[in-house]
């Protein structure tokens, strides 16, 4: 026999941008531990869409943590209480029978609220429009091996790149900074040998176009570390520091 | 209508470059006069995005995520493979030619696969070039591993997510060119209806999924790069959003289906464990390098697996073949699961598992090496099961994850209608009747960046288009058509979810249609589907409005035209009276029970003509002609 456990969901519903918010109770009994926390709210929908009731909006798609679509505040924390689990992966057996959970979406001005936990997060892709990329045309691309990449920095851009832009990192900042987001890309594409010759550009179009999106500042909370379901490295910010500052020095 | 593939004379290694040189040219000023729609932002849509931009033609792309970032090429893991042959190891592009066509069970057009190896070593100089950080050796030059039905090393890989690499180089491509002003963005759109203008594609209607308005979008040519099918059982590895409404609503409009039976069924997937479950995980392929599959010998053994000696193991992979064992394609390594678990052997609670088992390989290589390349696997097996894999074997099923069959297209990607392009996994070309590991990456991409931006200038180049604006009646028609089902839909008020019948439907398939077919199984099916699909137009309930944000009324649109394409499906396995790649026919076996070919009736490609929902599709078929490779009955032994 399955284990079950009873839990209470306070949920963020809101009609659209412009409505205002609030949190609604949902009691929710028997449900399996080995749910995942999507499945849960599933099944929470179900129950609304045979009452005839809006189901709750939430981003989802891939279920299996690279996506980046889904994402919640979960009890005050992005992706609820798991360390580097998005909350596709996160299974009811990390709750307790009787908890109660407070599921809200992530809270930040460059990502309004759509619907219910629905935000949008299209800031992201203009800081990649900026500069996020290295600029080769299809078909112009020297062969593979002309150009060997050290083990440990192709290792270290890996580790940068396995970011999949869910958000997590800004939510949980107290000042609602994507540097950790954007970091990531810089440092992905600065410790490559084909990403030195956009370096400079890239850094400020990047940072400008992340700024004008109003996102805050980085004042070393680390929260966003913590919060990132793919354990990127803060490392990454200073990274992105020091290549902004050597840049500005130099395209003034 | 006949069926020419418009596969170009002369022999097999010079067909694409002659063909290239042939083909009819846009020249550079005029490509900005013309649109070109691509909906589908993974591999295949974003590539091809990007690289026609970069030449000048005017890029409309569409996709129904947040993002074109999160296309389901993101979660791919394993591999690429390219015939780079940087092992010494004797690849070759006719070895992976070869392999492919062998691994397909020779049911896949041999000119576009030798030009899919062809172009594989231009992929990865593109990536690579791109900032993909491919796995590399300490000398600072490429890694590879193996893959399933190849004996060499030719997989292209980046950890265990090797297509969120890709598919990120892709999207940062496509992302530069909406910035340099060639590609217009339109996330959070789905593509609801394809306009057809004098027999030409000539735009598409879709849905704004925030505001619900339907939108006309006219396009001088149009590019479905729109996935696969796989979620038509409920049950895949597939992301929740797949679906088949583009593709389907494009053959409705007289784009032919082809093999629509050939789905994939992967075999190392976390098993079913519960009727909550909305979807299937895989686990990769690229660790059959490493795990040996085996259950014990004894039926019903219920003993923890560490606590069977190696005596009482059976190593069945291994056993039957020996050449490839853990490696062997897809389709035979799912079907010997299957086989194993229905004679009693099979392990976990519900008896439908078997065991991956890296004991072996730790205690050869030791732990640190086992998780620098399957650390990520490792950690969501254990998240998913709260098992610890490097301590416990993992349980493993198959479970359906990739649709071989799709929109028919010619050499060209085009489809019978004109002006219809289809990329990547949403068209049937290359892959035939099982898809070998690492090949979904190559083709997307193949597709993508080489072959769409020389073939649509041909297309461009040598048809009359007639000027057609969003006011043309056929765009006001399919409007209203597709305003319609949205009305329809949000006024049956019934008492069954949108899931529930979806989860029927994907029941139904599987039990009847999944891992082996029969004639019986398959006519029960197509009774019971007509009756799924009259109960969802009568008993379902849609909440909320049209004009907004409304993921219900989403999913029952997608779920509509699961219910329709499904029959097509099995009318597809019913007619294929032969077993081949991932459609194994009870009735056609061989005495050991390998899949039986009857290459005399079927060497052929089977394409679906729309007739009307619920009418008996027209069945087309294209003759597979081989020149280069030898018909044989595939062995791994």
């Amino acid at each position: 026999m399955a284990k079950t456990i009873s839990v209470t969901l306070k949920v963020w519903r809101q009609k659209d941008a412009h409505a205002p918010g609030r949190l609604v109770t949902y009691q929710m009994n028997n449900i399996d531990i080995d749910m995942s926390f999507l499945e849960m709210l599933d099944i929470v929908n179900q129950g609304l869409e045979l009452k005839g009731e809006d189901p709750i909006a939430f981003d989802h798609d891939c279920r299996e943590g690279i996506c980046g679509s889904c994402g919640s505040v979960v009890n005050g924390h992005a992706h609820g209480p798991e360390a580097e689990t998005t909350l596709c992966q996160l299974h009811m057996r990390r709750f307790k029978n009787g908890d109660v959970i407070v599921i809200e979406p992530w809270r930040a001005e460059a990502f309004p609220v759509i619907k219910d936990l629905v935000v949008d997060r299209s800031a992201f892709d203009r800081i990649i429009a900026a500069g996020g990329f290295i600029s080769v045309r299809t078909g112009s691309a020297p062969e593979a091996h002309s150009v060997p990449v050290p083990k440990e920095n192709a290792d270290l851009a890996m580790d940068a790149a396995q970011c999949i832009g869910c958000g997590a990192c800004v939510a949980a900042c107290p000042n609602a900074s994507a540097m950790l987001f954007v970091s990531a890309k810089v440092s992905q594409f600065a410790l490559l040998p084909q990403g030195q010759p956009e370096r400079r550009s890239r850094v400020l179009k990047m940072v400008t176009q992340m700024d004008n999106e109003g996102f805050g500042n980085c004042s070393n909370h680390y929260e966003c570390e913590a919060a990132c379901p793919k354990g990127i490295s803060v490392s990454n910010i200073a990274r992105m520091n020091r290549d902004y500052l050597c840049a500005g020095l130099t395209s003034a | 209508m006949s069926l020419d593939a418009n596969v170009p004379s002369g022999p097999m290694s010079e067909k694409w470059s002659r063909h290239q040189f042939e083909m009819k040219l846009v020249n550079p000023a005029n490509k900005r006069k013309f649109t070109v729609i691509v909906v589908g932002t993974g591999l295949a849509g974003a590539s091809a995005s990007a690289s026609l931009s970069e030449l000048g033609y005017k890029v409309k792309t569409f996709c129904f995520q947040d993002s074109p970032r999160r296309a389901h090429s993101i979660a791919a893991q394993g591999g690429i493979n390219a015939a780079k042959g940087y092992q010494n190891d004797g690849d070759s592009v006719r070895r992976l030619f070869y392999d492919t066509i062998k691994g397909g069970d020779f049911r896949s057009r041999e000119a576009n696969v030798y030009r899919l190896a062809e172009l594989s070593v231009n992929i990865i100089d593109q990536c690579v070039a791109q900032g993909v950080p491919f796995a590399r050796e300490y000398s600072g030059l490429l890694d590879n591993r193996s893959f399933g039905g190849a004996q060499v090393s030719r997989t292209f890989y980046a950890r265990g997510q090797t297509g969120q690499q890709l598919l990120l180089g892709a999207y940062s491509a496509l992302m530069k060119e909406v910035t340099n002003k060639g590609v217009e963005l339109y996330p959070r759109r789905e593509m609801l209806d394809l306009v057809v203008i004098n027999g030409k594609a000539r735009g598409i209607i879709c849905r704004n999924l925030l505001t619900g308005k339907l939108e006309r979008h006219v396009a001088d040519a149009v590019v479905l790069a729109t996935g696969g099918y796989a979620n038509v059982f409920y049950l895949s590895t597939n992301a929740k959003g797949c679906n088949v409404t583009a593709s389907w609503r494009a053959h409705k409009r007289g784009a032919y289906f082809a093999n629509p039976c050939y789905t994939q069924i992967h075999p190392t997937c976390i098993p079913v464990h519960g009727d909550y479950q909305s979807k299937l995980t895989l686990m990769s392929e690229s660790l059959r390098n490493d795990g040996r599959i085996w259950v014990p010998k004894k039926k019903g053994d219920v003993r923890p697996p560490n606590e069977i000696p190696e005596e009482e193991r059976d190593y069945y992979l291994e056993r039957k073949y020996p050449a490839f064992g853990n490696l062997v394609p897809r389709d035979v390594a799912s079907r010997n699961a299957k086989e194993v678990c229905d004679s009693g052997r099979g392990v976990g609670s519900t008896g439908m598992a078997v065991y991956l088992d890296f004991r072996d390989s730790i205690k050869r290589v030791g732990k640190a090496v086992i998780e620098e390349k399957y650390g990520n696997l490792f950690q969501m097996y254990d998240k998913i099961v709260d098992q610890n894999p490097y301590e416990r074997p993992m349980m493993i099923f198959p479970a359906v994850h990739y649709a071989m069959g799709g929109l028919w297209v010619d050499y060209n990607l085009m489809s019978n209608l004109p002006g219809l392009h289809v990329l990547g996994e949403a068209n049937f070309s290359d892959h035939g009747a099982n898809r070998l590991g690492a090949s979904a990456l190559m083709q997307g991409l193949a597709d993508g960046y080489f072959v769409i931006p020389y073939t649509i200038g041909h297309y461009l180049a040598s048809t009359k288009l007639e000027t057609v604006g969003a006011a043309h009646p056929e765009f006001a028609a399919a409007e209203a058509q597709a305003a319609e089902m949205t009305n329809k839909l949000l006024n049956i008020k019934g008492k069954r979810t949108v899931d529930d019948f979806h989860r029927e439907l994907g029941l139904l398939l599987w039990n009847k249609c999944g891992m082996a077919r029969n004639d019986k199984g398959l006519k029960e099916a197509l009774r019971q589907i007509p009756a799924i699909r009259e109960e969802f137009w009568e008993n379902v309930t849609v909440t909320g409005g049209a004009e907004t944000l409304n993921q219900n009324l989403e999913r029952a649109g997608r779920v509509a035209d699961f219910l329709e394409f499904a029959e097509t499906l099995v009318y597809d396995a019913l007619k294929r009276t032969e077993s081949c790649g991932g459609h194994f026919r009870e009735e056609s076996q061989t005495p050991e029970g390998e899949a039986l070919r009857d290459d005399k009736n079927f060497c052929h490609v089977a394409a679906w003509e729309f007739k009307g929902a619920g009418k008996k599709p027209t069945l087309h078929k294209e003759p597979l002609e081989f020149e280069e490779v030898h018909l044989a009955q595939r062995s791994y032994k």
